[in-house]
């Protein structure tokens, strides 16, 4: 793989500089086989992740950003191994889990759990609140009587359910509280890592105020790290002190809070930030949107060298011949994936329009 | 002021289900005029597209139920016409756009078919070729490329974006005055979104239609609408021009959902959200059903007994109305959400 090669020089500087991260992942590769034909041949790759590096430190959020497609919530999966990778390493405390089978990654699994988007697909109907909460409990051996009924009332607690919910099924409740389900399942194990799948989006906007509350409390109590993966930028910007921004398989932009909102260097990013309808008519045509033209190009053929160049106002030759890597660019710190980076900040002039200080913290 | 083209007066629709009678909207009034965008929000269950599918004749009956009041059209009562009558309206001066594009689309038909269908619905004596001329430009209008090569083409070859475009197209090919909006945005991309919202302006320039958007996206609404209407629990709990519903509202319902958002312009320590769960609409709260939820509220009785009439709070214009007891009670410091409080611009 050619673009990984190319990629690697980064990895080796990520390694250098980066010390006691979590986890770490490495040109991280996930494509699915396109079948077709009678005897199911193999006709091409969607190419949902494509060459990821990244680290997590620990205590930390990480906010994974995109559009549908841009290969997320695969890379959510993969990373707990829901998904084999097809290329790349995965490094969890030092360890490297890649190829590590079935069995070998249930001790792993206590460490990192997963929540999942929506809370009424994600529990089984058939079982109770306490079947559900105690369901990792019992495969990994630890729930034993009194013991594990009392732990699962003290983790519905933890969520800000009561204990007498235990007995109930999960149509009794509603999208948030299921989610608070989900949440007390997963801290189940005390893992050190939870990927969060998109943990609000299926919810109502007085009730998402809760449960990102209620994730970030956790954090604190616990010392939780989070990798938080989401479309929606407002909510990723308050709860995340890093940002990767992904299209089409790819991190284009990654950086802390205010690199992403207030000094943007990706055209992509600086698009998506203007887009967003901001909850102020006092802004209203005072804002600069980048609309962009056409599409996201489909995963399974994706436009050569920058795959975001077929959108991009900035494109020239260059970007359909190298595919830019995700380095520092002249003019900021973060790393970026565009041959044209430079700093523009859609939401300064928000704020600016709406006679508020600057958002650069 | 002029006539409203749409008015739905004290209109009660109520859901017959094992579980008992769902009040799925109760009481509801507003007025749409002629050219304005009347953005409609609230969360799941607040009774936002019922209340307007109602109007369309959408809402199957049974289980559903017009209990009482009333809506006209136009001066025509929407709920006396004959069947005829409304699926001339529909579709012609009242058109519809639809969350989800793909099941509102007919798969084996081409993109062209259905929109001339459309058109050639209400207008029988129209000619083929000047059908397929007029989907073209209609086409071209919400901003599909290569319209006279798009037109033959099936859904399926359409993106969920231009899906979007092609819906909106079919929905102004009669000219409507009045557009009814349902969650336009909310199945697609955010650059998508803005794509479509550009879309729906220039559609509604072309045409002049009066727009009911109906939205749980406050951003939707502070950018597109001209007035509000917020719904909690089936009822209208405040209504206003869009500036003093978002730099001031008056029911502590509004000030909670502009609370608890996360702001994508501004840095937050902890988010404000409302307390507890949405009421049942089988057997809501008595008095006003924001009652359990309300921070203003703090127990007082009049709360759980009486309903709030929707009324203008003192001070305010007469066209801000607040269903709340205690309206006066909202000062600046409780109203002021992030970015809210600011009045340049109006």
């Amino acid at each position: 793989m050619s673009e990984t090669e190319t990629q690697a020089p980064v990895v080796a500087e990520a390694v250098a500089t980066n010390g006691g991260e979590l986890l770490r992942i490495e040109g991280l590769v996930k494509h699915f086989p396109i079948k077709a034909g009678v005897f199911k041949h193999t006709v091409g790759q969607v190419k949902a992740v494509d060459g990821v590096d990244l680290t997590v430190q620990p205590g930390e959020t990480l906010g994974i950003v995109g559009e549908s497609g841009c290969g997320k919530t695969t890379l959510g999966r993969t990373i707990i191994k829901l998904l084999e990778p097809t290329a790349g390493k995965i490094v969890f405390d030092g360890r490297d889990i890649t190829k590590l089978k079935r069995r070998q990654m249930r001790p792993v699994r206590r460490d990192i759990q997963i929540v999942f988007q929506d809370p009424y697909a994600s529990l089984n109907p058939r079982m109770t609140v306490r079947e559900i909460v105690g369901e990792p409990l019992r495969i990994h051996g630890l729930y034993r009587g009194s013991e594990g009924r009392r732990r699962v009332e003290e983790l519905l607690r933890t969520v800000g359910m009561s204990p007498e919910h235990a007995n109930r099924f999960p149509h009794e409740f509603s999208g948030g509280q299921r989610q608070r389900i989900g949440v007390a399942r997963a801290l189940a194990l005390n893992p050190r890592m939870i990927v969060l799948d998109e943990p609000v989006s299926a919810l109502d906007v007085s009730i998402q105020a809760q449960v990102v509350n209620l994730l970030q409390q956790l954090q604190d109590e616990f010392g939780l790290t989070y990798l938080f993966i989401a479309h929606d930028l407002s909510v990723v910007r308050h709860v995340s002190d890093r940002i990767a921004v992904m299209y089409l398989g790819k991190v284009v932009e990654l950086g802390s809070r205010a690199d992403i909102y207030a000094r943007p260097m990706h055209p992509y990013t600086q698009a998506l930030l203007s887009a967003v309808p901001i909850e102020s008519p006092n802004l209203r045509g005072k804002r600069k949107r980048i609309v962009l033209e056409g599409d996201v190009p489909s995963p399974a053929n994706p436009p050569s060298g920058c795959v975001f160049r077929t959108r991009c106002w900035k494109a020239q030759e260059i970007c359909a011949e190298e595919t830019p890597a995700l380095v520092p660019r002249p003019g900021g710190q973060h790393p970026v994936a565009c041959h044209f980076a430079e700093v523009a900040s859609p939401l300064d002039e928000a704020s600016n329009a709406n006679g508020q200080p600057s958002p650069t913290s | 002021m002029p006539e409203p083209v749409l008015s739905v007066n004290e209109l009660t629709v109520e859901f017959k289900t094992e579980d008992g009678v769902v009040h799925a909207v109760t009481d509801v009034s507003w007025e749409l005029y002629p050219g304005e965008v009347l953005g409609i929000v609230g969360e799941s269950g607040s009774g936002k597209s019922v209340s307007t599918m109602t109007l369309l004749g959408l809402i199957p009956m049974p289980p559903g139920r017009v209990a009482s009041g009333g809506a006209t059209f136009e001066g025509e009562d929407l709920f006396a016409m004959s069947k005829k009558r409304l699926r001339e309206l529909r579709g012609g001066q009242m058109a519809m756009i639809f969350q989800d594009p793909m099941t509102s689309l007919n798969p084996v038909f081409t993109i062209g078919a259905q929109i001339m269908e459309a058109l050639l619905a209400h207008h029988p004596d129209m000619k083929d070729d000047a059908a397929r001329e007029r989907t073209i430009h209609l086409l071209e209008t919400v901003g599909v490329p290569f319209p006279e090569r798009r037109v033959d083409q099936y859904p399926h070859e359409f993106s969920g974006g231009m899906r979007q475009r092609a819906m909106i197209a079919m929905a102004i090919a009669n000219d409507p005055a009045v557009l009814i909006a349902d969650e336009p945005t909310t199945a697609l991309d955010v650059t998508i979104q803005a794509q479509i919202v550009e879309v729906l302006k220039a559609a509604q320039s072309e045409t002049q239609a009066a727009i009911v958007l109906i939205t749980h996206d406050l951003g939707l609404v502070a950018e597109l609408a001209d007035r509000v209407v917020v719904m909690y629990a089936g009822r209208v709990v405040e209504q206003g021009d869009v500036f003093e519903i978002f730099n001031a509202p008056r029911h502590p319902y509004t000030v909670g959902l502009m609370k608890s958002l996360a702001r994508l312009d501004a840095e937050q320590q902890r988010l404000e959200p409302i307390p507890g769960q949405p009421p049942s609409l089988i057997t809501p709260p008595p008095g006003c059903a924001f009652h359990p939820r309300c921070t203003l509220s703090q127990g007082r009785a009049v709360c759980r007994t009486d309903v709030p009439v929707l009324r203008s709070p003192a001070g305010e214009q007469e066209t801000h109305r607040s269903a709340c007891h205690f309206a006066e009670e909202l000062g600046a410091a409780d109203r002021v959400g992030v970015g809210s409080g600011v009045d340049e611009g109006t």
